[in-house]
């Protein structure tokens, strides 16, 4: 129980130290958006109106803890390009977002696992060879470079999707998980590549090195039962780190691969309002974003604990 | 009940042999210790007998008969029936022998669930009946423990539970109490002349201490570079030595007589 | 030596067909980069155009060698600037240890989770877009990872004899650090930073891709596989051969990786 309140508050101070930065980023540093809004040749009144209507006139701390307080409220700024609240901007976004990002993980999951220890059930063997060749080469390959060559081959060789027809999740759910899996596998496979590296060496350093292996076939255990009943529970403790940093790091893939297939998500948003420099709409996807990785990386922290013991004592 | 016969063990990326022909004998219900120092060829030869030697990395050759099923053959499931029931082992790092994730009492419970169909109830029942012959204090209480919430000393004992819980032949020891304190040690012992006397079961004591041997064994054998260089009953072996090496190594025995 | 180091021979290989393209293609390629011609426009692969021509009759190989090039400029300016900072901040965090260190190490953390390309993004959004900016957001992102590796080895080795010795020596602690411990750290820093270098390339690939990057009419490849997802029907060869010459440098490159790190293992024993 101290362990996880203690990484919950360290949690907390992340995000808040996130969040001040990040105002500092694209409140501060840009400096003033009225030139932005109005236009060069616009009146000094005018320009003044329109700062005291924006509270940019008020000191940096007020405009941050306002802004923050506003956050809670999901008022979360205004975009400068379309005047619009960033929060219903987002509003449809998001769970696009996310069911990408979902379908992502679960593929990692769902493939990368039973594969890895299926390589280190058959370590050395011409099977696990093939499979490592193949996963050097999935790594190397860059996604949105999968994207395309999806798009290619399902797309237009084999017509199972249209480019470029998303299809909104509330709109015919089943035809959009359709849509997203191409997406989704184009996200997945360098990280499943990663993840059955990962978990392949992390059994493997086990099954070399720990002592209770030795125990465990001295009690008259099959090979299947010490790397299922031992090593792997201890070998799982670096994977879960690992599998949450490819959670974050599958939000950033999908800004990326948004643009590849045009799924009008989070990801697609980022990127415009980058280009346009808006920077309320940016900052709120940041600070959303940040909050995601400390998140799950808290979560992770917490699975670990359940099934290492040891780290409770921290 | 174990025989050893003209025993060669060589690994694959050495040029010579660790173990060089050696004979030996447990017979039911002995104590026999092993002694040498560290490159004797003493754990190969322990760890030949547990099975624990990785086929392709070693090369055996002579007899080796545990109540006449020979151990040599290196199919898996042939040494599976007889590891962890018809021999049980104690290595020397406890804390290190177990699984740091998993709680005491299915580390006990190992053997009987590799090899029965025991509900669990049951072998829960005889897991805390082994730990208490181990003379742990709290056996329920320990049960449900983390190896790293225990000492030294109660690991070994929990480790030594482990390996007597299906009622093995023969108990081989890895120089058991080598990582222990010194009081512990003497524990530890007794405990194993207990065992050994309440249940029969005989005892392969590997050290390279002698002190510790003589204290617990009834028949030495002396290694000295992968030959057994002396046999025989502790008292006739360290009284009356025959062998130069074994002379050597009692005469290095610290004592608290003054050197004149 | 028991089995040839293949993946280093074959990584050179790759990553030696590339750096070829790229130094070759500093003097001459086979044709103008940005010739256009009407009549040549979407020619498949064929002897006189080796990857076909695009949509403007431009050669794409001769594009790509260009580009290849942008991209091995950006990359090894990115590795510069962070394995240089990084080395200084990790050298001195690691070797002098204290209060900054556990500051910086937190911080490193903190940035480490946070995925590289965002925070490449939210830089590029503050300095705009473009080839040496760039250069300048990759570099600051990446100076972390090489940080810390920098600092362990330097953590890791600051208890070993040759150091104390040339204390006691009388050497100075600058030159300690930069001219004893450095170089015993480069087995470790090789890999990491040819690792880099291949993220690097990743993360100009895809920013440019994204428009965000080299813009036209500089040559880029990710730009360039930006523009032949146009064409995927018409062309396919414009967006395979692009995207397959990415391919060939990062694998290339990380089978040197691994190759280097065979060889490391094999020399402990």
């Amino acid at each position: 129980m101290k362990y996880t309140a203690k990484k919950l508050l360290l949690a907390a101070v992340t995000m808040v130290i996130v969040s001040f930065l990040a105002f500092l980023a694209f409140q501060i540093i840009p400096g003033d958006p009225t030139t932005t809004l109005l236009g060069t040749d616009a009146t000094p009144e005018r320009v003044e109106a329109l700062r005291h209507s924006l509270g940019l006139d008020r000191p940096f701390l007020v405009r941050y803890g306002s802004w923050v307080a506003g956050f809670f409220r999901g008022a979360l700024g205004t975009s400068y390009s379309y005047s619009m609240p960033v929060g219903s901007m987002l509003g449809g976004k998001i769970p696009i977002t996310g069911l990408l990002t979902g379908l992502s993980f679960v593929l990692i999951v769902a493939v990368s696992l039973p594969v890895g220890l299926l390589s280190s059930q058959k370590e050395n063997s011409r099977l696990d060879q093939v499979l490592d060749a193949v996963n050097q080469v999935l790594m190397a390959v860059p996604p949105f470079f999968t994207g395309i060559l999806l798009t290619y081959v399902f797309g237009l060789v084999l017509k199972w999707f249209t480019p470029g027809s998303f299809v909104a999740p509330g709109e015919n759910f089943g035809a959009c998980l359709r849509y997203l899996i191409f997406p989704a596998v184009a996200i997945a496979l360098p990280r499943i590549a990663m993840t059955v590296k990962m978990l392949r060496s992390s059994m493997q350093s086990e099954l070399r090195r720990a002592g209770y292996v030795r125990t465990a076939y001295s009690r008259g255990d099959s090979r299947r039962r010490v790397l299922y009943g031992h090593v792997l529970r201890n070998a799982l403790v670096p994977v879960v780190t690992f599998l949450a940093m490819t959670m974050a790091d599958i939000v950033a893939g999908s800004v990326v691969i948004e643009q590849v297939f045009a799924i009008p998500g989070m990801g697609q948003l980022l990127l415009r309002s980058v280009s346009t420099r808006d920077f309320p709409v940016v900052q709120a996807i940041i600070v959303i974003i940040a909050f995601w990785v400390v998140l799950v990386n808290f979560l992770a922290d917490v699975i670990n604990q359940r099934i290492d013991p040891r780290l409770r004592l921290q | 009940m174990l025989e050893i016969q003209d025993l060669h063990v060589r690994f694959h990326d050495s040029d010579h042999e660790a173990v060089r022909g050696i004979d030996l004998t447990v017979n039911d219900g002995e104590i026999v210790g092993l002694v040498g120092e560290s490159g004797s060829g003493k754990t190969v030869t322990a760890m030949t007998v547990a099975g624990l030697l990785e086929c392709d990395r070693v090369e055996k050759r002579g007899a080796l008969h545990l109540d006449g099923c020979d151990l040599l053959r290196c199919d898996r499931e042939t040494l599976r029936t007889v590891q962890g029931k018809d021999i049980g082992i104690v290595f020397q790092e406890p804390m290190n022998a177990m699984n740091p994730l998993m709680r005491i009492g299915p580390q006990v419970e190992e053997s009987l669930l590799a090899h029965t169909k025991m509900r669990k109830e049951e072998r829960r029942r005889l897991a805390l009946a082994a730990m208490a012959d181990a003379e742990l204090s709290n056996p329920e209480g320990i049960y449900g423990k983390y190896p790293h919430e225990l000492s030294g000393g109660m690991l070994q004992r929990v480790m030594i539970a482990a390996a007597i819980v299906s009622e093995p032949k023969l108990l081989l020891a890895d120089e058991p109490t080598t990582a222990l304190d010194v009081t512990i040690q003497a524990q530890i012992l007794r405990l194993l002349k207990k065992l050994n006397g309440e249940k029969g079961m005989s005892i392969l004591f590997i050290s390279h201490n002698l002190n510790v041997v003589r204290k617990l064994c009834s028949r030495v054998a002396v290694m000295e570079k992968g030959k057994i260089v002396e046999t025989g009953s502790t008292d006739q072996v360290f009284y009356h030595p025959r062998a130069e090496y074994t002379k050597r190594l009692i005469a290095a025995i610290p004592t608290r007589r003054k050197i004149t | 030596m028991k089995r040839k180091n293949t993946s280093l021979y074959i990584g050179l290989v790759l990553a030696g067909l590339v750096a070829l393209l790229v130094v070759v293609g500093c003097f001459w390629t086979p044709y103008e980069p940005t010739a256009m011609s009407g009549s040549a426009k979407f020619l498949a692969p064929s002897w006189r155009h080796w990857f076909g021509t695009d949509n403007f009759g431009r050669d794409i190989f001769s594009r790509v060698m260009k580009g290849a090039g942008t991209t091995f400029f950006i990359s090894l300016c990115t590795v510069a600037i962070g394995a240089s900072a990084g080395i200084v901040v990790g050298s001195l965090t690691g070797y002098f240890g204290g209060w900054v260190d556990d500051v910086l190490m937190r911080l490193n953390d903190a940035m480490t989770a946070f995925p590289s390309i965002l925070l490449a993004l939210v830089l590029i959004s503050l300095l705009g877009p473009g080839e040496y900016h760039i250069i300048l957001a990759l570099g600051l992102v990446f100076i972390p990872s090489y940080a810390r590796v920098v600092r362990s080895e330097f953590a890791r080795q600051k208890e070993l004899n040759y150091v104390s010795s040339a204390r006691l020596m009388g050497a100075g602690n600058l030159r300690i650090l930069f001219v004893h411990m450095l170089p015993n750290t480069g087995p470790v820093l090789l890999p990491a930073i040819v690792i880099g270098f291949n993220n690097a390339v990743l993360a100009e690939a895809s920013m440019s891709y994204l428009g965000i990057g080299v813009q036209p009419p500089g040559a880029s490849l990710g730009y360039m596989l930006s523009e032949s997802q146009s064409y995927l029907g018409k062309a396919p060869w414009y967006a395979l051969c692009t995207g397959l010459t990415i391919v060939v440098l990062i694998l290339g490159f990380s089978l040197i990786s691994q190759g280097l790190r065979r060889r490391k293992k094999r020399r402990r024993c």
